[in-house]
């Protein structure tokens, strides 16, 4: 009747097969942008930093910065800050209680989305 | 903890392709995930083809003619066959749901059908359910009184009625527990959407006198903070139910009783 041996059992499988939805990837986008502009500072903090240590230094973390690589960690950062800033605003709706049904939610969720990209575009523009 | 690949002993092989009953009707194929505590094997995902035109329209009778006609070893557990008993919760198509009212011309493709995510498999379909019944027994998920009863029922006005509508429907399927990718990773200490919309149904229950300690017990940065408004719960309830409107008003109580 019971089990003589102890068998381990599996994990079912999650990510493996669970679809991905727009509610679990602009999570997990917020939790991406988030991290990577800690990066994005601490880059920003020692491009400042060199510029107070001395000529030579500033000139190669400036090179490293403006060139067509750094220009893309900016450029990818500055969409970050967006989609950020739009995604922690969501959540300030949600923690009111509010726009918790499912087509609200989604709707929000491509706004993030679609909104951070236009936003990002108008701010190359303008700078 | 945060583990995104299966352990050793979970990855999945690619299983038997058993053969097409020879009926001659349109055949739909399946792909169903096995493991059995007998042979000491990984888990595998096996083909199956079912005959439509002798078949009802729901995932869950394909099972059951799977069953019947073409392997009697295969592993699920089914009842109500009405969606009221939950006991068919499944991972179909790449959501939670019940195979019983889930149907066969909702899926494109191939049916691939695994047992609710990130789960102890017991054998083949059926998940490891224990810690989720615990986790709702942790709740409290009775009414709590400190008056004397009276003669006859607790009474309730229509309108305190109301607010367990969207409730006291849940049949505790897990399927939104097990879609939820933060109790994927924290499920031993985070209570997971079903056990917190149970809470709640008792928390806002006009004739319930321990709302205070109920919301105490709660207040934990793992039982109810590990809730980060993803909405997968919502998403693929079975029910229509929404755990995390529950859990977000569960939250703003917290913030009120402090201000």
């Amino acid at each position: 009747m019971a089990e003589t041996e102890q068998v381990e059992r599996p994990l079912s499988p999650h990510l493996q097969v669970y679809r991905p939805q727009l509610t679990s990837i602009t999570s997990i986008l917020t939790r991406i942008t988030g991290n990577a502009l800690i990066v994005a500072a601490l880059l920003i903090v020692w491009w400042l930093l060199a510029a107070s240590t001395s000529d030579d230094y500033f000139a190669m973390a400036d090179a490293v910065l403006t060139s067509w690589f750094g220009d893309l960690v900016m450029t990818l950062s500055l969409w970050a800050i967006w989609y950020h800033y739009l995604a922690g605003l969501r959540h300030f709706y949600f923690d009111a209680g509010k726009g918790l049904d499912i087509p609200t939610a989604e709707k929000l969720g491509w706004g993030c989305i679609i909104g951070s990209v236009v936003l990002t575009v108008i701010t190359l523009f303008l700078v | 903890m945060v583990q995104l690949t299966l352990p050793k002993n979970s990855r999945m092989i690619t299983g038997k392709t058993w053969p097409k009953p020879d009926t001659g009707g349109t055949m739909r194929k399946f792909q169903i995930y096995r493991w059995t505590p007998d042979d000491g094997q990984n888990p595998r995902v096996d083909t199956y083809f079912v005959d439509l035109d002798d078949c009802g329209p729901m995932v869950l009778d394909a099972l059951i003619y799977i069953k019947n006609k073409i392997d009697p070893t295969l592993t699920f557990r089914r009842s109500c066959r009405e969606g009221i008993c939950g006991s068919c919760a499944m991972n179909i198509d790449g959501i939670n749901t019940l195979a019983c009212i889930y149907g066969m011309d909702e899926i494109k493709g191939d049916v691939k059908i695994y047992p609710l995510p990130h789960m102890p498999v017991v054998k083949d379909l059926i998940p490891d359910l224990t810690h989720f019944y615990a986790q709702h027994e942790s709740i409290m998920p009775w009414l709590e009184t400190k008056t004397n009863r009276p003669a006859k029922e607790w009474k309730q006005s229509i309108e305190d009625r109301g607010k367990l509508d969207g409730l006291y429907e849940c049949v505790m399927c897990a399927c939104c527990s097990t879609s939820c990718p933060s109790y994927w990773w924290n499920g031993d200490k985070y209570l997971g959407p079903a056990a917190l919309l149970h809470a709640y149904r008792w928390i806002i229950d006009s004739r319930d006198e321990a709302t205070g300690e109920r919301l105490d017990d709660l207040e934990d940065p793992f039982k109810l903070y590990r809730c980060h408004t993803i909405m997968n719960c919502t998403k693929t309830c079975p029910k229509g139910l929404n755990p995390a409107k529950a859990i977000a008003e569960i939250k703003k109580m917290m913030v009120e009783r402090h201000v």
